[in-house]
């Protein structure tokens, strides 16, 4: 790894490369991982193994929250200490943003779908 | 340390260079990128919220249940995470300085994202041939907005994979290429984990219910 091609003189910078990156086996361990995690739910659906239909969604989430994390981890080589921890500043705060627009969405559009329904339509639902 | 006269403590002025000192080429490109992937983030954040709410409006037209096979699916993602760990032996081994063996796993990753890309195709002929169009239903849309879109930037990464193959055939590995792989490293793993999102919440949860 080059770490030094020109970082002489700007002993409290890194360069462009000081990015953390892995070796073969995180990647290998990243990709097996990844591959079972990414297996399970698809056999979860396609086999039906589980008997009720909200367990397997709640549990293929979770594989999804998982395998998303061991790709942040494994392959785009997050930590605390890079840039200074600003990529993982940067990353907390996209996830705040994600989990506020995506919570918001879906919770405020639900209570619309609810109250506005036609009367006739009313009885139909859950 | 060595005895210096701190100007605060001698009472005379202080100095603040308002020009920053210099920065080697590139040195914040990698910042600057993930900050370019997070604002990307939000983008996919707001189409996932969009197939959240509409997902469910089928205007009496097609479920995802009669569109899906998720065995094609599954090949689907195996192309897109098989391009991922060959894009990362193609990183290990731009380490090593290993021009040649660099190029071939870029190209390798290459091919599977554009096996990827003909599965995807392949999917959205056959359900516009069926009949599910985007204008059939507000499912529709959002499920070709969505699904598209990530297409549409595996396409774009696909682009970009192919330039940096030229410039790297043409410069070799030199710092600016490095930076440049470096920063499709990232993309390219962004995009896996993006589909990530999508298999599960489009099609499995979409089969599912």
């Amino acid at each position: 790894m080059n770490t030094d091609t020109h970082a002489a003189g700007v002993d409290h910078h890194h360069n462009g490369d000081s990015h953390a990156h892995g070796s073969f086996s995180t990647y290998m361990l990243g990709f097996v991982l990844s591959v079972v995690l990414t297996a399970i739910p698809f056999w979860l659906v396609m086999s039906g193994a589980l008997p009720n239909k909200q367990i397997t969604a709640l549990v293929i989430m979770a594989f999804a929250v998982v395998q998303i994390v061991v790709h942040m981890i494994y392959f785009l080589h997050m930590n605390t200490t890079s840039e200074n921890g600003w990529s993982m500043m940067a990353l907390i705060f996209t996830v705040v943003m994600v989990v506020i627009a995506l919570s918001g969405s879906l919770w405020v559009m639900s209570h619309l779908n609810s109250n506005m329904m036609p009367m006739h339509q009313m009885s139909g639902m859950k | 340390m060595t005895i210096a006269i701190n100007p605060s403590q001698t009472g005379g002025p202080v100095f603040y260079v308002a020009d920053e000192h210099p920065h080697p080429e590139g040195w914040s490109t990698s910042l600057g990128f993930w900050i370019y992937l997070m604002s990307d983030c939000l983008i996919f954040a707001i189409l996932f919220a969009t197939f959240g709410v509409l997902g469910g409006n089928y205007a009496a037209g097609p479920a995802p249940k009669d569109l899906f096979d998720l065995n094609l699916v599954a090949v689907n993602t195996s192309m897109l995470l098989l391009s991922s760990i060959t894009y990362g032996f193609a990183m290990l081994t731009m380490q090593q300085n290993k021009v040649a063996q660099t190029q071939i796993w870029l190209a390798v990753t290459g091919l599977f994202g554009l096996a990827f890309i003909g599965i995807e195709l392949t999917e959205f002929a056959h359900m516009i041939h069926e009949g599910a169009t985007p204008q059939r239903s507000a499912f529709l849309s959002a499920f070709f907005t969505l699904v598209g879109t990530h297409g549409l930037h595996v396409s774009c990464g696909l682009i970009w994979l192919l330039t940096l193959m030229v410039q790297v055939q043409k410069f070799g590995l030199i710092e600016a290429n490095r930076r440049r792989l470096m920063c499709l490293s990232m993309f390219w793993h962004f995009l896996d984990v993006v589909w990530i999102g999508v298999f599960t919440f489009v099609y499995l949860l979409g089969v599912l219910r």
